[in-house]
């Protein structure tokens, strides 16, 4: 694997996998009395976050702790500037504490790659602007593998600001490497016109595509687009695309209904959908924590200065080595 | 009587019409009649330089005065020599603003007293380039400008824009320049909109944003009769339009940077902050067309848009990124290597629009001139075969360019300034 | 070894865990993946076969606990661990198929202890080579064969390999070529 996790290009579909089946050891570990294992003691893990996020914050500081690494948490709203540091000069304090890993959520697209040029570390990203939040995505397939039991040929929609969403992205790209069928549902104005190249079938309809799918993945829809003018009104918008329990109906009765979180009830989402079982948006938010746990064991788990071959081979396989 | 004798050196004047190995002498700041005699004066060894005349920039932004941290005249002028330019055009979007003959004069004091180049100061269009008002032209002309431009930004206002084309009229030489970018289309806009900015998660201004604008000078060019310069064109769009107004008769030209030419917008994919420029690098077939336009001369000159920043503004967050790449030091080596070296253009195409048509647009018959006995000595002598890294020190005091780590062929070794060397084997002498 | 040597051992064993322990209550099994999960079932088959006892079983992936992880090019891999009991007051046997260095073992003790306080911890295994690196011995042994540190030593059991069976090979030596046919030796 890399020794970054900055977008879903840096995974193989062969790695997406890896990630999955380690991920599912790590849920095993959620479910002991102790919820620890060693495998990264000594390792510190910094979590950089510029942009509020409890949720993600704490499923990240979870995951580092149930490792037994050491975090830091650096959480801020605002940008660098705004801060009155910047980022390179904390990047270049975080790698003089020893950091070895970071995961940064910043406002900036590419800031992630940015930091890499600045420590010595693993970057993560957490969320860059409207560019990519990987995790989110390995997560989610991660739920859809777990619920359906396969990924290839799943059917998928994403419905919503596809235009502004790092989620969207970052989902769109593993489905379609890990062999799924991805459909982008919105508004035009809220669609790339180029989302073709990423793979992706493009509806302005969202009633035609709903009796096909597998997962329904609704988008949050900030009322600022509505400002921006990309719609016309919150309410257009609710009665074309939000997902109504009327619309719930048209889906087969396995779909799985998905959210990133958090919610804009009454927006992209009626209340009453958002809490019926084959939602699995409280799922999403355990499964996260196991993803995590992966990533960094994954990250971190290999030789500090990690070239491949690099440190002499201890042994053949893993069952020799340290038998 | 400074005398120099240029021995050797293959000598391509693109105004003069010439293309061979001779001899050149300089007199008094003067070209001087080829009379052979080197008694008394510096012979430089040019055998394997190309002699041609010194390059003329039409746009650059030299800071001073304001951000004298980013560059200052002196330091501009500095690079401008090393990279073979005895003339450049410093942007008025300076603080405060080149609204008014104080700031020209302070502008032209400083270069003089740098000795390294000529500097024309452009004089803003509108007062303190806020699009509203009018600046007082008329006065700026009597101290020598010529060019007026509120580059930076474009003049929104039309009938703003109508009135300064029109009252530009009354002055010989005056040419109004135009930065062309519809605000509302382009704002928030970080690179080229495309396939690139959406997977990269940029904010992107689509070439519309400069097409529209260039449409609508253009047609003001036709209702004014006026005099028009198109600044730093980035798209295909905007060639085929000035291609169609010229073939009309229009009184527009219009100029390309280095950097326009040789990158597309798929080179920000590494988020590196040097290609974030404004307009921005736009894509492979964008980047075709402003060459074949430069190659047809629908495309006038080649020009920088030198726009240093300090390194704090760069090394930052891409969206809080200042907009601009340095050019002075490496303009014409980038030409040689890509467009030249490329077979797009002749070299003597090349080079012409790189001094005797820049001079042109801006009214200047010290540049670009053939090099004939009475010619004002500003000539410039490259090896065109040498190759170089562009890595710092660099004579500018910022090193934001878009070039920075990449291998040019084509060093400028001599840069003669009205008759003296400023540069000499590639190091400045002032 | 083949495979009716492991199916003796196995069952030796079996009869040895039992009479140590006076019987099957209170005893847990819990192989080490990869492989020592399969002999514990297969211990736990047996020992029912015997006593008539049922006695759970559990997997342990102790990659987590490993005190190489680090050292590396990449991180080990790992596999699934699944104790679907409470080992607080049991006496755990762990089972492993190869018992070498001990570090696997100790791995393993530092794993079982986070799931509860076993009541005692014994270990069984099929094979024991030898060159300890920590103070861990074995309760219960199949086989013990000497080895070379540097030899490899492979396991393979029905389950995983379709066939059981144990095999040494030696550690490949280096062999100096020699030029021509020798005559330089003259």
């Amino acid at each position: 694997m890399n020794k970054h996790l900055l977008s879903i290009d840096d995974v193989t579909a062969e790695d997406i996998v890896r990630i999955l089946d380690t991920a599912e050891s790590f849920r095993e570990v959620g479910t002991r009395v102790i919820k620890k294992v060693p495998a990264l003691r000594g390792r510190t893990v910094v979590n950089l976050f510029y942009e509020n996020s409890t949720r993600t914050r704490i499923s990240f500081e979870l995951a580092a702790k149930r490792l037994s690494a050491d975090v830091i948490n650096f959480s801020t709203s605002g940008s660098s500037v705004s801060k009155g540091e910047s980022l390179k000069d904390t990047a270049l304090t975080l790698q003089a504490m020893g950091a070895d890993a970071i995961v940064i959520r910043h406002s900036s697209s590419g800031s992630p790659l940015t930091l890499t040029k600045w420590v010595r570390g693993s970057v993560l990203n957490a969320g860059d602007g409207t560019h990519e939040h990987p995790t989110q995505a390995l997560l989610d397939i991660y739920t859809m593998r777990e619920r359906l039991g396969r990924l290839e040929g799943l059917r998928v929609a994403i419905v919503g600001d596809v235009l502004h969403s790092r989620v969207a992205r970052s989902l769109s790209f593993a489905l379609v490497k890990v062999g799924a069928e991805v459909t982008l549902v919105g508004p035009p104005t809220l669609i790339p016109p180029d989302a073709p190249g990423w793979g992706a079938q493009v509806s302005y309809d969202i009633e035609s595509v709903l009796p096909k799918l597998d997962v329904c993945y609704m988008l949050r829809v900030q009322r600022e687009r509505q400002r921006q003018q990309y719609f016309p009104s919150v309410r257009e918008y609710a009665r074309l695309f939000g997902l109504t329990s009327g619309r719930v109906a048209m889906l087969p009765p396995e779909a799985l209904i998905m959210h990133p979180g958090p919610m804009n009830r009454g927006v992209e989402i009626e209340s009453d959908v958002a809490d019926l079982p084959n939602s699995v948006i409280e799922e999403q938010v355990t499964n996260g924590i196991a993803i995590r746990m992966a990533l960094l064991y994954l990250l971190l788990g290999g030789a500090r200065d990690a070239r491949p071959g690099g440190v002499s081979d201890l042994g053949g396989d893993e069952e020799e080595a340290g038998t | 009587m400074k005398r120099i004798v240029v021995r050797g050196a293959r000598v391509v004047d693109p105004a003069g019409g010439r293309d061979e190995v001779a001899d050149l002498f300089i007199e008094d700041g003067r070209i001087a009649a080829p009379d052979g005699s080197t008694s008394g004066a510096t012979v430089v060894d040019a055998d394997g330089l190309v002699v041609t005349p010194g390059l003329v920039d039409l746009h650059s932004h030299l800071r001073e005065p304001g951000r004298e941290d980013k560059e200052t005249i002196e330091t501009g002028c500095r690079a401008a020599a090393l990279g073979g330019y005895t003339a450049v055009s410093a942007m008025a979007n300076t603080d405060p603003v080149a609204d008014n003959a104080a700031v020209v004069h302070e502008v032209r004091d400083l270069a003089e007293r740098a000795g390294m180049c000529d500097v024309f100061p452009v004089g803003a269009i509108t007062r303190g380039l806020g699009g509203e008002e009018m600046a007082e032209l008329g006065e700026m002309i009597q101290a020598g400008v010529r060019m007026f431009s509120d580059d930076g930004r474009c003049v929104p206002s039309t009938r703003v824009l109508r009135n300064a084309l029109t009252y530009a009229r009354a002055f010989d030489g005056a040419v109004i320049a135009e930065h062309c970018e519809d605000a509302s289309l382009a704002e928030g806009g970080q690179m080229h909109e495309g396939y690139h900015s959406y997977s990269l998660g940029l904010a992107g201004q689509p070439r519309e944003a400069e097409e529209i604008v260039v449409a609508r000078d253009l047609a003001l060019a036709r209702l004014t009769g006026g005099r028009l310069h198109l600044c730093h064109l980035s798209s295909a769009g905007s060639v085929s339009l000035v291609r169609r107004a010229k073939a009309e008769g229009l009184r527009v030209t219009a100029e390309v940077t280095p950097h326009h030419l040789v990158f597309t917008d798929e080179d920000l994919r590494t988020y590196d902050s040097n290609f974030k420029v404004n307009p921005p690098l736009r894509t492979a077939e964008d980047r075709d067309a402003l060459v074949e336009g430069l190659a047809d001369g629908t495309v006038d000159a080649v020009a920088t848009d030198h726009a240093p920043h300090a390194v704090e503004e760069k090394e930052t967050e891409f969206d809080q990124a200042s907009f601009g790449t340095t050019g002075l030091e490496t303009a014409l080596a980038a030409v040689l290597t890509f467009v030249v070296g490329s077979g797009a253009m002749t070299l003597t195409d090349a080079l012409e629009a790189m001094s005797t048509r820049p001079a042109r647009i801006l009214g200047t018959d010290d540049h670009g001139r053939p090099l004939e006995p009475g010619a004002p000595a500003n000539v410039v002598a490259f090896d065109p075969a040498a190759e170089w890294v562009v890595e710092p020190p660099f004579a500018s005091k910022s090193r934001n360019s878009a070039f920075l780590g990449r291998t040019l062929r084509g060093r400028v070794v001599h840069t003669i300034y009205r008759g003296e060397l400023v540069v000499a084997d590639g190091k400045a002498q002032r | 070894m083949d495979e009716a040597d492991v199916r003796r051992a196995v069952t030796r064993i079996a009869h040895e865990i039992l009479e140590r322990n006076k019987g099957g209550n209170g005893l847990a099994l819990v192989g080490i993946a990869a492989r020592g999960d399969d002999l514990a079932r297969r211990l736990a088959v047996e020992i029912e076969r015997i006593e008539g006892t049922s006695v759970p079983v559990g997997v342990l992936d102790i990659t987590f606990y490993r005190d190489d992880i680090g050292m590396r090019a990449e991180a080990p891999e790992v596999h699934q661990t699944d104790v679907p009991f409470d080992v607080t007051g049991r006496t755990v046997v762990l089972v492993d198929d190869v018992l070498f260095t001990g570090r696997t073992i100790r791995a393993a003790l530092d794993a079982l202890v986070d799931f509860g306080r076993p009541r005692a911890i014994q270990l069984g295994v099929l094979i024991d080579r030898g060159h300890r690196e920590l103070p861990i011995r074995a309760d219960f042994v199949g086989k013990n064969v000497p080895t070379r540190k540097d030899d490899d030593v492979r396991v393979a059991l029905r389950e995983v390999d379709g066939d059981d069976g144990v095999v040494i090979e030696p550690a490949p030596t280096l062999r100096v070529a020699k030029t021509g046919t020798g005559d330089d030796r003259a």
